[in-house]
């Protein structure tokens, strides 16, 4: 008899095989090694002066890089699931079989988290190795690179799901590419320009106090960038964002991190019970 | 109890009417042939039994094993084979039955067993992608025969295969209806449908215009039956006159009856005693029958 999460493992075991194939691990464990890599060669500057360990500082540009390069991953693996069955045609035959469509959803996110932790782990072991073998005060950083570990799988759990909804909102895997891609212009990049402007132009008023920091937070990645530097002091210091961070408090942002994957997550399931076969 | 009951049931798609007010039943061990044009409704009407999607608001009723469409009770014991059914190509054909076994909670360990049966045992460990279509077919059907369902519903399941491959793929058939399954099929390849189903229904705009037997509807479509009678050269003249059908190619005589009249026909025939070489009956072909059903306007 099927257990509990039998259809949900069956399809992770499937997705991943095939991401395999496809060659989508090697990319993605490919390009986060090469940037912590590059990362790790080019940040070298002498930390000191800062009481900084060399680990703590690598994580702050880490994160920084994260920031862009993880919903872009997460995005790409995802963009095709719903769409790309639907224009093979395989999905009309899996829906008859006994899952509930969140489970085929399921199925594919826990394969699609799998593939980014082995990323983001291979990527950030690369980082931390470079580190220790460099400043032997690094260790201290380890809690900071874990922190970075588990927010980025977080961050990327949310854009992996809204790219499950764009991806069954768009129907045609072309045109969910074009979402995903505008998708992550709108909310990494043009958000926080848009949000920049807007405090310069508003010079400490209302907005700035008042709104910016809400903003700020509702957005997944404005949020795990707010609480990796936030928690540790020093980092926050090196990046010279203190000051935004220090007015929203950090379980906010943490509650954001951990919210934003669920909201995703029922968004996504709800656009692809509309979908028809 | 019937497998399948379809009362009354309707689905328009923007201004196209697909199908309109279509009621059949299918019980255990049924098999039946749902035949006609392309765009006569059949492929809809399948989606409608599987849940794929909801007929109209205004229709009768559909129950699939005594439950709802795409209920989980229906949908554990319904399998379907998709018209052009198609398959992830980096998965080998063992990996993706294995995939399907687990889904339905079946011992992954039947997937050999499953492909071995639908003769693709030599290429199970090979990747989709490289298959034939007639090869993804045989994928298709393997899966369907998964856990011994109740209802299969095979959407033109034998298109892309071979003669030798059909004639396999209708032995299977037999076995299932034998063991109670109900085969609900589609085709518009008439003639591979005839010993090999039980009951025919015919769509046609989206409307049913005959379910019955072959038999019965050969019967009730009451199309002429064509008698050829080949009698000797010098005697073919009077054997002409005799009978009044029409003579070609020197020493053949066609003559066309109704069914009630093939006995006393046939009988003048053999009246004629010696001169008579041959005689051939030759009922009216599926194609006939076919054209005659799909063509008369739904009463
Ligand atoms: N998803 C759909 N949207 C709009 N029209 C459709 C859709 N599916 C089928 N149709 C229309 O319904 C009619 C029946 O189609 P279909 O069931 O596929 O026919 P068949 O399988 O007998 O060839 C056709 O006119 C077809 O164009
Ligand atoms: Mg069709």
């Amino acid at each position: 008899m099927t257990g509990l999460f039998t259809p949900i493992l069956a399809g992770a075991g499937a997705e991943f095989r095939i991401a395999l194939r496809n060659r989508w691990v090697v990319i993605a464990v490919g390009v986060m090694a090469l940037f912590a890599t590059v990362l790790s060669a080019t940040g070298s500057a002498p930390t000191g002066e800062l009481g900084a360990d060399r680990l703590s500082v690598t994580v702050a540009s880490l994160t920084s890089l994260a920031v862009y390069l993880v919903p872009l991953v997460a995005l790409l693996m995802s963009f095709d699931a719903v769409a790309g069955e639907l224009e093979r045609g395989t999905l009309s035959l899996v829906l008859t079989y006994p899952l509930a469509r969140v489970e085929l959803l399921l199925g594919k996110f826990l394969a699609h988290l799998l593939i980014l932790a082995l990323a983001l782990a291979v990527g950030y072991a690369i980082a931390a190795g470079a580190a220790l073998w460099a400043d032997p005060r690094a260790a201290a950083g380890l809690p900071a690179l874990w922190r970075l570990f588990w927010t980025s799988e977080l961050l990327g759990a949310t854009f992996i799901a809204i790219g499950y909804a764009l991806s069954a909102l768009a129907r045609r895997p072309g045109a969910a590419a074009g979402l995903v891609i505008g998708l992550w212009l709108a909310l990494i990049v043009l958000y926080d320009l848009g949000l920049l402007a807007a405090v310069v132009a508003d010079s400490g008023g209302r907005f700035t106090t008042q709104v910016f920091p809400w903003m700020l937070i509702g957005n997944p990645a404005d949020a795990f960038r707010l609480y990796n530097l936030a928690a540790s002091e020093a980092t926050a210091a090196a990046a010279g964002i203190g000051g935004a961070a220090n007015a929203i408090p950090m379980s906010h942002a943490l509650i954001s991190i951990l919210l934003w994957p669920l909201a995703a997550l029922g968004f996504a399931t709800l656009a692809f019970r509309k979908v028809i076969p | 109890m019937t497998t399948l009951s379809l009362t009354k049931v309707n689905k328009t798609f923007g201004a196209t009417h697909a199908l309109r007010d279509v009621s059949f039943d299918v019980a255990p061990g049924e098999r039946v042939a749902l035949l006609g044009h392309n765009g006569a409704g059949k492929s809809t009407l399948m989606k409608i039994i599987l849940g794929l999607f909801d007929a109209d608001a205004d229709t009768g009723g559909v129950q699939v094993v005594g439950a709802a469409p795409g209920s989980a009770q229906a949908r554990r014991q319904v399998a379907y084979l998709p018209e052009n059914v198609a398959f992830h190509p980096a998965l080998t054909a063992r990996e993706q039955i294995r995939y399907y076994l687990r889904l339905r909670g079946e011992p992954v360990a039947q997937a050999d067993e499953l492909l071995e049966r639908v003769g693709l045992g030599h290429a199970a460990r090979r990747r989709i992608g490289t298959y034939s279509k007639g090869m993804r077919q045989r994928v298709g059907l393997a899966q369907a025969l998964i856990g011994k369902p109740r209802l299969l519903v095979l959407d033109e399941p034998t298109s892309g295969l071979d003669p030798v491959s059909r004639r396999e793929f209708y032995a299977m058939l037999d076995g299932l209806a034998a063991d109670g399954a109900s085969v609900l099929l589609s085709s518009h390849a008439l003639t591979e449908v005839e010993a090999r189903t039980d009951r025919i229904v015919i769509l046609s705009g989206g409307t049913l215009v005959a379910n019955d037997s072959l038999a019965n509807l050969r019967r009730s479509a009451a199309l002429p039956i064509a008698i050829q009678v080949t009698a000797h050269r010098d005697s073919i003249d009077a054997v002409a006159a005799e009978l009044g059908g029409t003579r070609h190619n020197g020493k053949m005589v066609s003559l066309s009856c109704s069914h009630d009249d093939k006995l006393a026909r046939l009988g003048q025939v053999a009246a004629l005693g010696e001169v008579i070489e041959d005689v051939e009956v030759l009922p009216p072909s599926l194609e006939d029958l076919y054209s005659h059903f799909s063509q008369r306007s739904p009463s």
